[in-house]
């Protein structure tokens, strides 16, 4: 990751707002996700952060404002190259059952029609970067996996076109807390190798402080706090207070005495 | 059991398996696309099955009856039988062409689309694979539904293993009758343990 690249806005949200009938769901939004940033976008249930995550992909259509993804505003992009472009990971991983590891995470490169043995190629060094040996794991069917493995093959497969933004819908909440806490660690460093925007959504303030290098909380459908972690642990706002009042006090003293971590 | 018979009952087994086939075929290849049409059509879908379920509660003798009068696809044969068959076998396959597809887990057809497939690609690589063991289900209770009810195809003239029944039945003889109810019974059986098993099969790869 290069100082340019970390500079460059890959997202840009402008004013976005989205309802359902006559509910608002999110109402002016504004952000900006940089190459190398992982955007933690936290808030309760039905606060907008997943419509805020479809909206980004196209799966939904907003309401008003513009979504400016590598510079092409939504209404330039073609919704399939648009979701090419950026891996998409589920809390209940939404892996293909009726095809292998290896199939699931060469998904997109087959719809982009790369060479046979490209594809094979890539599959193996990705399933070597979230932990699964591909000789084991390549030829195995989701049914076959723990539901940690599956989280991690979802992430494969989100990386596997090498897209700039990788979204993730609360990609490890229906995991056990071992398990989560190893994925969440594996997130975090595979973030620093390879370096791409993330936007992540949660409803877990420990989760957020511990993956995001910002956090976004929503409430009601409203960008509510904007800050970096060590300074998120500092805000003021009800909502704000109501999450990290659910940390415990020694983990608490353990973070704010070393931020950023 | 005497030469004549065993030749009668097999040239009528051929024949109403040759219905059933006919019937079901038909009905499969109408159906199987009509209800993937339907999948992104919720209304026009409750009229379909609600077409499909008033058919079903016609009794058989009915419809056959009820179709007899009528300008080209009516009369005495085999097509007239062919299409009250067809008729019966629309309802398991159209419901679990729709089952198969609608049920597929919201969370695969979600990331399916998140990850950029289209429509067709979705349909294609996702919705029809997965519902496949579904469909040959329905496949299946339609063709041994359709062997059972062949056999009145006999009293319009379409000939089958229903021959015997009804001639057992007119002439009051117990064997005449079990000459058409045993080997309809036993390719009801074949049929449900063989469709069974391609199933299995399908769903297993």
């Amino acid at each position: 990751m290069t100082s340019a690249d970390s500079s460059a806005v890959v997202l840009e949200i402008r004013d976005l707002s989205c309802r359902i009938g006559e509910r608002w769901i999110l109402r002016d939004i504004n952000l900006e996700v940089r190459a190398g940033e992982a955007v933690v976008l936290l808030g309760r249930s039905g606060c907008g952060k997943t419509t805020l995550l479809k909206c980004v992909n196209g799966l939904i259509e907003p309401a008003g404002g513009e979504i400016r993804f590598q510079g092409k505003s939504d209404a330039e992009w073609d919704p399939i190259r648009l979701r090419r472009q950026m891996g998409y990971v589920i809390q209940e991983g939404g892996l293909f059952p009726h095809w292998t590891v290896s199939a699931n995470v060469g998904l997109v490169p087959k719809l982009e029609n790369w060479e046979p043995a490209a594809i094979e190629e890539r599959v193996r060094l990705l399933l070597d970067m979230v932990g699964l040996p591909p000789a084991e794991f390549g030829p195995r069917y989701p049914r076959q996996l723990s539901g940690g493995q599956k989280q991690r093959v979802g992430i494969a497969r989100a990386l596997a076109a090498d897209p700039p933004l990788l979204l993730l819908d609360e990609p490890f909440a229906a995991l056990d807390p071992i398990t989560r806490l190893e994925l969440q660690k594996q997130f975090l460093s595979l973030r620093s190798t390879v370096g791409k925007a993330a936007l992540f959504v949660t409803h877990d303030v420990r989760e957020a402080l511990m993956l995001a290098t910002r956090i976004v909380l929503l409430k009601d459908g409203v960008i509510e706090v904007i800050a970096e972690p060590a300074h998120f642990l500092a805000a003021r706002t009800e909502e704000a207070r109501a999450f990290l009042a659910g940390l415990d006090e020694d983990w608490r003293r353990q973070n704010e005495s070393a931020p950023g971590q | 059991m005497n030469q004549r018979l065993a030749s009668e009952i097999v040239s009528l087994s051929l024949e109403h398996l040759w219905l059933v086939l006919i019937a079901v075929g038909i009905a499969a290849l109408l159906t199987v696309p009509a209800a993937i049409a339907l999948t992104r059509r919720a209304g026009l879908r409750r009229w379909m099955l609600g077409f499909a379920n008033v058919v079903q509660t016609i009794p058989s003798l009915a419809l056959f009856g009820f179709l007899l009068p009528l300008p080209f696809i009516g009369g005495i044969g085999q097509h007239t039988a062919i299409i009250a068959l067809c008729l019966y076998a629309l309802l398991p396959i159209l419901r679990n062409t729709l089952v198969g597809i609608l049920g597929v887990d919201a969370a695969v057809r979600e990331s399916a689309v998140a990850m950029g497939m289209t429509r067709n690609q979705v349909l294609w690589h996702v919705e029809l694979p997965l519902a496949v063991p579904a469909i040959l289900a329905g496949l299946r209770i339609a063709t041994v539904a359709t062997i059972g009810t062949a056999t009145i195809a006999a009293a319009i003239g379409a000939g089958g293993l229903g021959v015997f029944i009804f001639r057992g039945i007119a002439t009051v003889d117990t064997t005449t009758i079990l000459a058409g109810a045993v080997p309809a019974a036993v390719m009801a059986l074949a049929a449900d343990e063989g469709l069974e098993w391609i199933e299995k099969r399908l769903s297993r790869a």
